[in-house]
């Protein structure tokens, strides 16, 4: 069990952030770059000192800034996998991997065993002796996962471990450390901005953005429920913040969205891109949920084109090749927006489930990463 | 007559091919030639014809034997203090790092005869510590071996900190954060992790240390004065070879010369190339 | 390392300023050997213009002082010396040194000069020197001769048998039947005038002009053996010479001319 509460202040920047983590469990701590995820993953294993704030592992106060209180780095139940492995170059496979259990007591030939141990269930027996350099990108990234594993780390830190692969070495790492993660039974963090890799491997999501928590949660409410800009990008929604009175909420400057589910006070309204429709002109049939708006970009998104369009608010369209053929899309163009009313989610924005500390939304997010 | 040998750092060989710039290619030709011509010189001038009687004249293997050794003695001198005070200036935060950074060169700067009388004034018998030494021990450094490794050690180490802590410092951090994280204390961490990643470095800053101390005069005859067969060098052999015999002096800078690129060429090849 | 049963505790550097004249004086010393190749600034002709005068190393003060008075007396010359080792003059002049005069402090190396055809006319002896026994200013262990030279724990600098002064102090050791291992062989006598005063070594052979140029921090204790191996200092014009005239004067002045009292104040012995 992992309690923390996490305080760096570097200049103008502020790490302050809340952390908790079972045995067994994983937690994905995602944000934008410079969000201070990195700084968080650091503190933890020790490598960055906390300013304020607390570290507790496995029953073990390592960290207590105000009682002036640290744990050196090599003296915490920790294991880490960093991004680009820095597995020691001038030792082979299994010697990085026995450099481990090495230090923490185990002579050198019970060491080579565990560490020939974990090679083998990595599927690396057969790599044991060579150096790193001789390792493809994948193969050293999984030595680098044995090699913090062999110490039975507590607290398992990975920072960013798949950024370094290329795609598809990324795919088959990731199955990989999914199955390993699933099979350690203390605590894990990932760090990463991928969403893929925390939708995959984490049970859980701590979204932070300027070293605050924006959004905790599981894989299901953080992706229906976006919070923040930076959330509803990763997971493709439009997303806008305004007031609810009933199945009206006013948003940007006044324009009013019908949404299905009603609701009262600050709100957020979300809805995929899929959800809108573009016309030539005013729909008649229906009028709710339509204004106008300039077309300022196209993209192949998959095999459907996505259309960025500014009006009274941004918003992202998909619509088919046949569609956009029929419109004619370019930039510059004006077209009527519709957005179907029962594709719209309404969650209220002013009482957060978590501190809600982030920036109110004025546009909405519209890109999967 | 003094040299300071130079030894390459390792060259990578994947550089581009094609045409080399005229303006790079005449200056480093005339270069070369600035550093051979010399050499050139003294074989032209090398009494061949006697060479085998001069070579072993007594006092000439004496007074090799004797560099050779004090110059290794210095190295290793050198290698456990200033591989340490290297580590020191590349890795620890402490006030007055870039003061203490710029004395360490003091010795590259220092003309190494007044190295030699500052020596003497802290290890001479009337020194501060060479006279403690001498009332406490009964040890006297200056007119004895161990002088000259002082010298040579003296003026040869900033050549060993300044490779090392370049290595250091160019040295990635992380992988000493990596050992940290798998258990490993700093000074574990030192010995398994940061002296075999910045090995290739210490092996050039030996190397060049060496043979700083190898060709070192000024500070020897100031510091621990001239006695064949106990603080005679090569280097001072060939100086006062100079004043009666410049034919047997420039035989003994050859002796002297054919050594040190024999030794180096060796250890390159083993250490510090690719 | 030399190791020594229970020595007597050594006396203290008795000032600082003593201990700083003679790093200066090492300094100097080594740079003029280092830095010896410096031509004469061109070397003008006609009796004005540059005189460029290679000296051996014992003569650099009573030089520097000739020089200046030479300069006064001769207008529109100006000196410029070139002071070192005698033999490493000799090797530079060999070696074509744009020289006008050697000064040397030895016959031998002035004869390797003249053996290649280097001088102009034969070479003058214009000073003699004599060994003395340098010990600290006081004479601590009561030196009185050569004999005392090999008493226990006694440390003495020589100069290096290829030096002149080395030369002297070898003959006048074995005429006097003294056996004395020095702990050093310095390479010229103002290094061995230098272990002396830095307290490095209890005595030194060197010249008597040498102690008298050290002032008050070095004394000199006569020995009768030395008038065995007094050292002629011969002077000559080298045949080169880019200032021919100026050269002729310059020996005439320090050989029968005033020179000869500021060589006779500075210790030498003038013929």
């Amino acid at each position: 069990m992992l309690d923390a509460r996490l305080v760096v202040d570097r200049g103008s920047f502020r790490l302050d952030v809340a952390l908790r983590i079972h045995p067994g469990e994983v937690v994905a701590l995602l944000g934008p770059n410079g969000a201070g995820k990195t700084t968080a993953l650091r503190a933890l294993a020790g490598l960055t000192r906390l300013h304020a704030g607390h570290v507790t592992l496995a029953g073990r106060d390592l960290d207590r800034p105000g009682e002036r209180r640290w744990t050196p780095t090599e003296r915490r139940p920790i294991g880490v996998v960093f991004q680009d492995h820095l597995l020691f170059p001038h030792l082979t496979a299994l010697e990085n991997v026995a450099f481990g259990p090495r230090r923490r007591g185990l002579d050198r030939r019970r060491a080579r065993a565990v560490a020939a141990d974990w090679l083998d269930r990595m599927g690396l027996a057969a790599q044991a002796r060579l150096k790193p350099r001789q390792l493809s990108g994948g193969q050293a990234q999984r030595v680098a996962l044995a090699r913090a594993l062999a110490v039975e780390p507590a607290l398992l830190l990975l920072d960013e471990p798949l950024a370094a692969l290329d795609a598809r070495t990324r795919l088959e790492v990731r199955a990989e450390l999914q199955r390993h993660l699933a099979a350690h039974p203390g605590a894990t963090l990932l760090v990463t901005h991928d969403p893929l890799d925390a939708l995959v491997l984490a049970d859980r999501l701590v979204v932070v953005e300027e070293g605050r928590v924006v959004q905790e949660g599981d894989a299901a409410g953080v992706t229906a429920r976006p919070r923040t800009d930076y959330v509803a990008r990763l997971v493709g929604l439009n997303l806008y913040r305004g007031h609810a009175d009933g199945h009206t909420v006013l948003v940007g400057d006044g324009l009013p969205l019908t949404v299905a589910e009603p609701l009262h006070g600050d709100a957020f309204v979300a809805f995929p891109p899929s959800a809108v429709t573009l016309h030539p002109h005013q729909p008649a049939r229906n009028p709710h949920n339509t204004w106008p708006a300039t077309v300022t970009g196209v993209q192949r998104h998959g095999d459907h084109l996505r259309v960025q369009l500014v009006g009274p608010v941004e918003v992202a369209a998909d619509v088919t090749p046949a569609a956009a053929a029929h419109l004619r899309l370019a930039p510059g163009q004006p077209l009527w927006v519709a957005v179907r009313v029962d594709e719209t989610r309404s969650y209220p924005a002013g009482i957060d489930e978590r501190r809600s500390t982030s920036p109110p939304v004025t546009r909405q997010g519209r890109q999967e990463p | 007559m003094r040299r300071v040998e130079t030894t390459t750092r390792p060259v990578r060989r994947s550089g581009r091919t094609g045409r080399v710039p005229v303006a790079l290619l005449a200056p480093a030709v005339l270069g070369l030639l600035f550093l051979v011509l010399p050499l050139a010189g003294l074989l032209a001038r090398t009494p061949w014809n006697t060479l085998p009687q001069r070579l072993t004249a007594p006092g000439v293997l004496t007074a090799l034997r004797l560099s050779v050794q004090t110059a290794t003695l210095a190295t290793l001198l050198c290698l456990v203090l200033g591989v340490p005070l290297a580590w020191l200036l590349a890795r620890v935060e402490f006030p007055g790092r870039r003061l203490v950074r710029a004395l360490v060169t003091v010795p590259l700067v220092l003309p190494p005869v007044v190295g030699g009388v500052a020596l003497l004034l802290v290890f001479g018998r009337r020194g501060v510590v060479g006279g403690w030494l001498d009332a406490t021990f009964g040890i006297t450094l200056p007119f004895t071996t161990a002088g000259v490794v002082l010298a040579e050690a003296f003026v040869a180490m900033p050549f060993l900190v300044v490779a090392v802590e370049g290595a250091l410092r160019s040295a990635d951090v992380r992988y000493e954060e990596a050992a940290a994280t798998l258990g490993a204390g700093r000074w574990t961490t030192f010995t398994h992790v940061t002296l075999p990643l910045v090995g290739p470095g210490i092996a050039a800053g030996a190397v060049l240390c060496w043979a700083r101390a190898l060709g070192e005069f000024g500070a020897t005859i100031t510091f621990a004065g001239n006695f064949p067969g106990r603080t005679q060098t090569m280097p001072l052999a060939v100086y006062l070879a100079l004043e009666t015999d410049p034919q047997a002096a420039i035989v003994l800078s050859l002796v002297l010369l054919a050594v040190s690129v024999a030794i180096l060429a060796s250890l390159r090849d083993r250490w510090v190339g690719t | 390392m030399t190791l020594r049963p229970r020595p007597r505790p050594g006396s203290r550097p008795r000032t600082a300023r003593g201990l700083l004249a003679a790093l200066a004086a090492l300094v100097l010393t080594v740079t003029a050997c280092g830095d010896a190749t410096r031509p004469g600034a061109g070397g003008g002709s006609g009796s004005g213009g540059d005189l460029t005068v290679f000296a051996a190393a014992s003569l650099t003060d009573v030089f520097t002082t000739i020089g200046r008075d030479f300069e006064a007396a001769t207008p529109g010359v100006r000196v410029t010396f070139n002071f070192a080792g005698s033999s490493a003059l000799a090797t530079q002049i060999d070696q074509g040194a744009p020289a006008d005069v050697l000064a040397s402090a030895a016959p031998e190396p002035m004869r390797t000069v003249t053996d290649a055809g280097n001088a102009d006319g034969s070479p003058t002896v214009f000073a003699r020197n004599q060994l003395v026994i340098a010990v600290p200013e006081g004479n601590p262990r009561g030196v009185t001769g050569l004999a005392d030279l090999t008493a226990p724990g006694m440390k003495v600098a020589l100069c290096a048998a290829q030096v002149p002064c080395g030369t002297a102090a070898r003959s006048v050791l074995d005429a006097a039947g003294v056996h004395l291992t020095p702990v050093t062989l310095e390479q010229d006598v103002r290094s061995a005038l230098a272990k002396v005063r830095l307290g490095e070594v209890d005595a030194a052979l060197v010249y008597r002009t040498d102690v008298r140029a050290a002032d008050a921090e070095v004394d000199g204790v006569g020995f009768p053996e030395s008038s065995g191996a007094v050292n002629d200092y011969p002077i000559v014009v080298l045949r080169n010479a880019p200032n021919l005239t100026a050269a002729r004067a310059f020996v005439a002045y320090v050989a029968t001319g005033p020179g000869r009292a500021a060589l006779a104040a500075a210790g030498f012995q003038v013929p």
